[in-house]
């Protein structure tokens, strides 16, 4: 049996300063995690194969003859920056989606906004979250679309977003960039590390019985 | 900065450290668990070697795959099967209570957490599911998590954030006849936006929020995240220790209400609190209000033309039209007679017992149309047999609904209860995004309980206003 710590170094996450490759555009505002990723196909006890029914819904119709989607077009096959719009990853909690566009390929999504719980799904997969504004995005998009073989250079530590001879002035949230330059997103070793501070903060709320907070395992230094 | 807010209070009281980040390490007081963002962050725990840190701080149930209908072991669909016999080896092998279906207490997580009464004021409560603000009715500090942070909180007992901003969303006077808790968080979404509360907590206030049940409170912070908000909350008051002192954890044991209820108090946010944003809203001017699009800040009051997305901000026009597309609706109408095929009670914003005995007293009497499949699927087992204790299920059964047992069926579609086609739903959950309910070509319309009853019976939308006149004369 493992004591439930472990010191903040046994599990050290990589370190993400740039990201380089080529777009992918997804536009529309408001895109929701049940069109990143249908429930249906949640209905699975790991994340192994995800990646092939991203989008599945607007990629296939019933017949499950392809429609109109960057994500089956030949051209984007290989690209790793997504570029999206406004409030991606709305609704659900679902870390499906991040995880079924990481299994796709995607390594950085570049977009006008985010919703929360979609940014500290991918932060805990090492994916950058990168916005600019509007304007920006979109040019992005256009360039992408016209030039799917080209480069884009997403430096996480500076904020920007690097293609042809234009430098976006980017933003990444400052928990997200020191957490990803560090390498230090795995939060279960950081927390994990501070094992006795934990229980004395659950020891001190009156709703807490002692007898829920565990005993120090052996070989706990803290 | 937010000073003296509830939130303010149980952040602090809750906070281990400063990670290296910047962001805080907060210790988690109860973590919900269910069978579909659960699997793999277990998993991730047995990679690691590691095991539950507070088990008793933890508590799961079955919810989004279980049948409503026959749910004789094995499933007859074999994914929910092996979900569920997952779920059952992962909790029972950490030593995690669970509420099974063969406990009688089982049901949809947001429900059963406060009907056990284990959702207190005061709480930090996180659950591998974006409704998890609902919790927030009570006072708690309760929101959604991601796989990867349940692993956090299962190895830690914590979890990593940073402190977000506080807007007090006041909806002053009194609500009208027919307008409930669903049409006041469907007016704000619709105001606010779907985006507008990204970065903030909500923390819901004012004479109509504060004459609400707890049901009704549950129903509008549920829906804090569809306006972008991760948590809601209301502040403890009277009518929470009401519920509180009803509930299993204090109902034999008055002494242990008598001894937390003085942290209840004093996580209240104080009257000279100061918030990042104030909002005012008029509750009084608030009518019964459905969704017309594919997001649930598309709303409209049941007698307002449902907008040109010319007159929208340029940011709404695109997925206004995208969605008028896929509703088939057009601007300048209402959403009054659209026709629904489909009515749907149920889901963690609107499946408790005050919800159906609101739509039992308004269906008793009345029939189901002819050409409408409706449906009730009460939110936990203890909701269901409360119901048949009073004769709902048979008020139902008699209009022609289809009573079935507990769990998140229609809201999502991850079970055999899922649109077909192109159908068009009336529904008391919380989505209408494109293919929610489970179908892609299916059209969802959100409203409150009593308006799904009244779309029920016609067949179409309806003003349930007008539907009551008509009864009483």
């Amino acid at each position: 049996m493992s004591s439930p710590e472990f010191s903040a170094g046994e599990a050290p996450a990589e370190k993400v300063t740039e990201v380089t490759g080529t777009g992918i555009p997804v536009r529309g505002n408001d895109i929701d995690t049940d069109q990143i990723i249908p429930a249906r196909f949640m209905k699975v006890v790991t994340f192994d194969g995800l990646g092939q029914f991203a989008f599945f819904d607007q990629r296939f119709d019933d017949e499950d003859n392809e429609k109109d989607h960057p994500f089956n077009e030949e051209k984007y096959r290989g690209a790793n920056v997504l570029v999206v719009n406004a409030n991606f990853g709305c609704g659900s909690s679902r870390e499906h989606a991040p995880q079924a566009l990481m299994r796709w390929g995607i390594d950085a999504v570049v977009g006008e906004s985010f919703a929360e719980i979609f940014a500290g799904n991918c932060l805990a997969l090492g994916i950058p979250t990168v916005t600019a504004d509007q304007e920006a995005i979109e040019a992005l998009q256009d360039y992408v679309e016209a030039n799917p073989d080209a480069d884009v250079d997403i430096d996480v530590a500076e904020e920007t977003i690097t293609y042809d001879d234009t430098v976006i002035d980017a933003t990444v949230h400052d928990a997200q960039r020191k957490a990803l330059v560090e390498g230090v997103w795995d939060t279960t070793a950081l927390m994990g590390a501070n094992a006795e501070a934990v229980r004395e903060t659950a020891r001190s709320l009156p709703y807490v019985p002692d007898e829920h907070v565990p005993e120090p395992a052996a070989g706990d230094g803290a | 900065m937010s000073e003296g807010t509830l939130y303010d209070k149980v952040w602090d009281r809750h906070k281990v450290t400063e990670l290296p980040t910047g962001q805080d390490q907060l210790f988690v007081g109860l973590h919900l668990v269910h069978e579909v963002t659960s699997p793999q962050a277990f998993g991730m725990l047995k990679e690691r070697d590691q095991e539950v840190a507070f088990p008793e701080r933890t508590h799961a149930t079955v919810d989004h795959i279980v049948p409503t209908g026959n749910r004789d072991r094995p499933y007859r669909d074999e994914a929910a099967e092996s979900m569920m016999a997952e779920l059952e080896e992962n909790v029972r092998g950490s030593g995690i209570d669970f509420s099974d279906p063969d406990s009688g207490d089982q049901g949809i997580v947001h429900v059963i957490g406060p009907e056990q009464g284990l959702t207190q004021p005061g709480m930090t409560i996180v659950c591998g599911d974006s409704h998890t603000s609902t919790h927030g009715a009570f006072g708690a500090l309760a929101f959604g998590i991601g796989t990867s942070q349940i692993r956090d909180v299962l190895a830690t007992g914590c979890v990593a954030m940073e402190k977000q901003k506080v807007r007090r969303i006041e909806v002053t006077g009194e609500l009208a006849e027919g307008v409930t808790a669903k049409d006041i968080i469907l007016t704000i979404i619709g105001k606010l936006g779907t985006d507008g509360g990204v970065g903030h907590v909500y923390e819901y206030a004012g004479e109509a929020i504060e004459k609400l049940g707890m049901e009704g409170r549950m129903s509008i912070c549920n829906m804090s995240i569809e306006g972008g908000a991760r948590a809601g909350y209301v502040n403890p008051d009277e009518t929470t220790y009401q519920w509180l002192k009803e509930t299993d954890a204090f109902a034999d044991d008055p002494e242990k209400f008598e001894r937390l209820k003085p942290y209840w108090e004093s996580v209240r946010t104080d009257e000279d609190a100061e918030y990042d944003d104030v909002v005012t809203i008029d509750g009084s001017a608030i009518e019964p209000t459905v969704t017309w699009g594919t997001t649930p800040g598309q709303t409209a009051g049941i007698t307002e033309p449902i907008p040109d997305p010319e007159d929208l901000p340029e940011e709404d026009r695109d997925t206004a039209r995208r969605a008028q597309k896929h509703m088939r609706v057009e601007p300048g109408d209402t959403m009054e007679g659209y026709d629904i095929d489909v009515a749907f009670l149920g889901s963690c914003t609107n499946a408790r017992l005050k919800d159906l005995r609101e739509a039992a007293a308004f269906v008793e009497g009345r029939e189901v149309a002819d050409d409408v499949r409706a449906m009730v699927v009460p939110g936990s087992q203890r909701v269901r047999d409360a119901a048949e204790a009073e004769g709902l299920d048979e008020i139902f059964k008699e209009a022609g609904f289809d009573w079935r047992e507990p769990g998140c069926s229609m809201c999502l579609g991850m079970n055999d209860d899922q649109l077909v086609g192109d159908e068009a739903s009336a529904s008391s959950s919380n989505r209408n995004f494109v293919g929610r309910q489970g179908s892609k070509d299916g059209r969802t319309v959100l409203m409150s309980p009593i308006m799904v009853a009244a779309a029920a019976v016609t067949g179409e939308v309806t003003d349930v206003r007008e539907m009551e006149e008509v009864a009483t004369v």
